[in-house]
């Protein structure tokens, strides 16, 4: 037993994936190995020599895990499958991945889970197109042990003299790329040689058979040891607690801990975590690996996406970053597009600024280039339209490693080197540590009395000509009418002064409205109701303005189909987006995310506008007002 | 963490994920082993409480203690049940052998519950070592408007970015117990005390390793009378677990049929 091999992994199955070729003779490897073995189910082998039959062929091992009948009637393989056999008291779990160009995706897939890889080459062909590209690509994608299995040496009359030229070649590619193979196993897959047994045709061979190879190989193991990195991955609402729940990629968390959330760049305390049920104790430490749920001492908006760490050893804050990326689209990659970089749970849209280089898997040279096609291999600068939190893929995969996206496809996958950026963390938020609250001796209830209502904010969104501010400023009539202290903040118009700095960029809109929720809630805690007039596409956003106004914020759905909009057009808004001089307009060119369940929805597309207005009246009288038992 | 754990750990972060990006979820409950185990995942993933509904698809032709522990349990864990009925035999495809008829008939029941309710997300209890074409399956599979699976057309999923966003008027099936097996559902079931329909256990000699519907499930010979003994004796049989339905062994390819139709 290795000293890896502690309570924690002893009875963990490994995940190995076999690589190679096509033809190579990868699934006649499986066949045999699990005949030999002993880990055929009963019937098995009987069913498989049925199929050759029926299709009036030589018996094949294919059959075995080529399950799709494209793949038996075609003889290839196309996705990669899982199949599990016991050995000695250990599980090992083969994932077979195809050989075939046009199906590296799968065999990415394939290696994802895997500790280790077993690289399959045909003793006569010697390494070809895909042995290189599926070494390198198990390299970048951190699978970092491997053994190489040299198939068919029946073909070359068991010579040693055939299997040590080919032996150094591969030992030379890979040392090359940084690996040490465990093994590299001269076999015969057909006659069973060095598979499980020795046999009898390659005397001079002494190092290990395929089987023990896989018993030199480790599981992989939770990185309990490095810097804590908990992404979150969603927040419950349950009764009056936020839980946030996420799993801890490395490290260790504990009730107590100071945490930094990135890139938010806010503080908290961990509170607690949360027991799923009554029964179980609540526990005061976690690590990698594990699922959490937690509540935090302090009252902070955090949202999935959020990466948490200890203050000390936190990931790096950055917009830019250099990258290895596999491409895998049929589109292919190239300076000047934007893709959605998706890293665990964060998405953040990113251009390609610059193509550094493609290489060359076979003979690992970088020449320039001009795009990555489809399996190709590069190095990219990127640039994320907002701040990213992660780290470099050497120090923390996990934290290190990310796709790009674009429609609703994976296009490509790419790992992040950090080296000579600067740490980015810092920005306009949260500076206001040694700041201290002084509380107002006029109390909000106070207030209320003297208006003759309570204080709150109605939070207008929609598409651009749904009919907002005509809505917002006919109701701050007929409420000042009324008797009623109300205000309207309306975007346009806080754009000529206070938002006058912003445009409308992702970034910039969050800031738009950061600002008109502070503006509103401060005017809320002057007693006032306050009506405000603002797109607000994202739902984040409005979450978070419900969060800092507090009990009085009603989310207010003015709602019209894009078709009402576009016709109503009341700024030419549309017409101009149409024809590309506004980039980034809501509904036309960017995302507006309807409120899943406002307060109130007016619907303004069949309704008249006094009609629409009543409807605003008496619901301001029953949440706001204080006669008739309205509520604050 | 142990084995247990480990697998535990996977299938939360997978039923977490499937809730935070897919508005509209259900869960098949069919009432059997693997699917009671997924209800204990996600009591644990959001900490007591089911948040979508349970949706039992139902053929109408269960073993009655299935349907005394529907009532049972539906109440106790305090589930959104749904039941779908389904339609006669005479709806599915008639080129299908006849036990893979029967069971068509379970791919019609829950193409009318994913039209009725316009689930955008349905998680289903199915592993990787039950059966071949299971085993190329993704954790996140999408499928078209008419729920089928396109095997030659899966998209790449790694380092646990999955395709989360269902294809125009399809939905996606989620798996979060593709990498368990038989013998960890059962460890699982006995570290959790997850309760179980007792047609699991040998009665007379024979017992029901895997539960369908009654006129396409044989028992298979068995003395195992409780967990324990059920672990014992997977550690010493060398039979498929879905030996005892009849479907998957009528033609090469009836079960990748049915599959590739939109069965689980």
């Amino acid at each position: 037993m290795t000293d890896s091999t502690t309570s924690s992994t002893a009875n963990a199955p490994l995940h190995f994936v076999l690589t190679g070729h096509v033809d190579h003779g990868k699934s006649s490897l499986i066949g045999r190995l699990f005949h030999d073995a002993g880990a055929l189910q009963e019937g098995k082998f009987a069913a498989m020599q049925e199929m050759c039959r029926r299709r009036g062929v030589e018996f094949q091992w294919a059959f075995l895990m080529d399950a799709l009948q494209a793949e038996r009637d075609q003889g290839v393989t196309i996705d990669s499958s899982w199949i599990r056999f016991r050995h000695s008291e250990r599980e090992f779990i083969l994932i077979d991945a195809p050989g075939h160009e046009l199906f590296i995706r799968n065999m990415i897939t394939g290696a994802d889970l895997a500790d280790a890889a077993l690289l399959v080459v045909d003793a006569q062909e010697g390494l070809r197109e895909q042995s290189f590209r599926h070494g390198f690509l198990l390299h970048l994608m951190g699978v970092r042990q491997l053994g190489v299995v040299v198939n068919k040496m029946d073909l070359v009359g068991y010579k040693q003299e055939v299997f040590a030229v080919l032996e150094a070649q591969i030992r030379e590619y890979l040392a090359r790329l940084g690996v040490e193979p465990l093994a590299v196993v001269p076999i015969s897959a057909r006659n069973g040689d060095m598979i499980v047994a020795p046999g009898e045709n390659m005397p001079w061979y002494e190092g290990a058979t395929v089987l023990e190879t896989l018993h030199g190989f480790r599981a992989r193991e939770a990185a309990a040891d490095l810097p804590l990195r908990l992404p979150i991955q969603d927040v419950y609402r349950h009764g009056p607690k936020r839980i946030l729940v996420g799993r801890i990629e490395s490290g260790q968390a504990r009730v107590g801990d100071r945490l930094l959330f990135s890139p938010s760049n806010q503080a908290a305390t961990l509170a607690a975590f949360q027991r799923w049920s009554e029964s179980v104790a609540a526990a005061a430490v976690a690590s990698a690996g594990e699922c959490v749920g937690f509540t935090l001492a302090e009252k902070i908006f955090i949202e999935r996406g959020e990466l948490a760490s200890h203050e000390e050893r936190a990931p790096m804050e950055t917009d830019v970053l250099r990258a290895r990326i596999f491409w895998l689209s049929q589109e292919p990659l190239r300076p000047g597009e934007s893709y959605e970089m998706r890293l665990l749970g964060a998405r953040v849209l990113a251009e390609v600024e610059s193509l550094e280089w493609r290489v060359d898997t076979a003979t690992l040279a970088r020449s320039p280039a001009e795009e990555l096609a489809t399996n190709e291999v590069g190095e990219a600068i990127l640039r994320p339209r907002r701040m990213l939190a992660l780290d470099d893929f050497e120090d923390n995969p996990p934290t290190g490693r990310f796709v790009l996206a674009r429609g609703k496809r994976i296009c490509g996958g790419g790992t992040a080197s950090l080296q000579g950026y600067a740490d980015r963390r810092g920005g306009p938020i949260r500076h206001s540590s040694h700041i201290t609250r002084t509380p107002h001796p006029v109390e909000v209830a106070e207030r209320s009395r003297r208006n003759g209502h309570a204080p709150g904010v109605l939070w207008f969104t929609g598409l651009s000509g749904a009919g907002k501010s005509t809505l917002a400023f006919a109701l701050e009539r007929r409420l000042y009418d009324r008797g009623f202290q109300v205000f309207v903040l309306d975007g346009d118009n806080l754009r000529h002064r206070l938002n006058a700095d912003l445009r409308f960029s992702p970034e910039d809109r969050v800031e738009n409205i950061r600002r008109a929720y502070e503006v509103a809630g401060l005017f809320s805690r002057a007693g006032m109701l306050v009506i405000t007039a603002f797109i607000s596409p994202y739902a984040s956003d409005r979450e978070r303005a419900r969060e800092a106004i507090g009990a009085g914020f009603r989310e207010i759905y003015i709602h019209a189909d894009l078709e009402t909009c576009a016709a109503r057009d009341p700024k030419n808004l549309y017409k101009k987006a149409k024809a590309g001089e506004i980039v980034e307009f809501t509904g036309v060119s960017a995302p507006y995310e309807a409120p899943k369940q406002p307060d109130l929805r007016i619907d303004t597309a069949e309704r008249e506008i006094e009609e629409c207005i009543a409807t605003l009246l008496a619901y301001v009288e029953a949440e706001f007002g204080l006669q008739e038992g309205g509520a604050p | 963490m142990d084995r247990l754990d480990q697998l535990e750990s996977r299938s939360v972060y997978i039923l977490r994920e499937a809730c935070a990006c897919i508005d509209n979820l259900a869960m098949l409950w069919s009432l059997g082993k693997d699917s009671n185990t997924m209800i204990r995942l996600a009591q644990k993933a959001f900490f007591g409480r089911v948040p979508f509904p349970a949706l039992h698809v139902d053929t109408g032709r269960k073993f009655p203690e299935m349907y005394a522990f529907r009532k049972r349990y539906a109440e106790e864990w305090g589930l959104n049940l749904l039941v779908q009925d389904c339609p006669d035999i005479e709806e599915t495809d008639a080129a299908l052998p006849p036990a893979a008829r029967s069971a068509a008939r379970k791919s019609l029941g829950l193409k009318a519950a994913l039209a009725k309710h316009e689930f955008r997300g349905l998680v289903v209890g199915i592993r990787r070592d039950e059966e071949a074409t299971r085993a190329k399956e993704r954790v996140f599979s999408p499928r078209g408007g008419d729920g089928e699976w396109q095997p030659r057309e899966q998209p790449p999923e790694f380092w646990d970015q999955f395709a989360v966003e269902p294809p125009p008027g399809g939905h996606i099936r989620i798996h979060p117990l593709l990498h368990w097996t038989e013998r960890d559902i059962w460890a699982y079931i006995q570290r959790e005390e997850i309760p179980v329909v007792d047609l699991y256990f040998a009665k007379d000699g024979q017992r029901y390793r895997s539960l369908g519907d009654q006129d396409i499930t044989r028992p298979v010979a068995s003395h195992a009378r409780n967990v324990a003994e059920i672990l014992e004796e997977l550690a010493a049989t060398q039979v498929g677990e879905r030996a005892g339905r009849l479907m998957d062994h009528e033609a090469e390819d009836s079960f990748e049929r049915l599959r590739v139709d939109g069965y689980m």
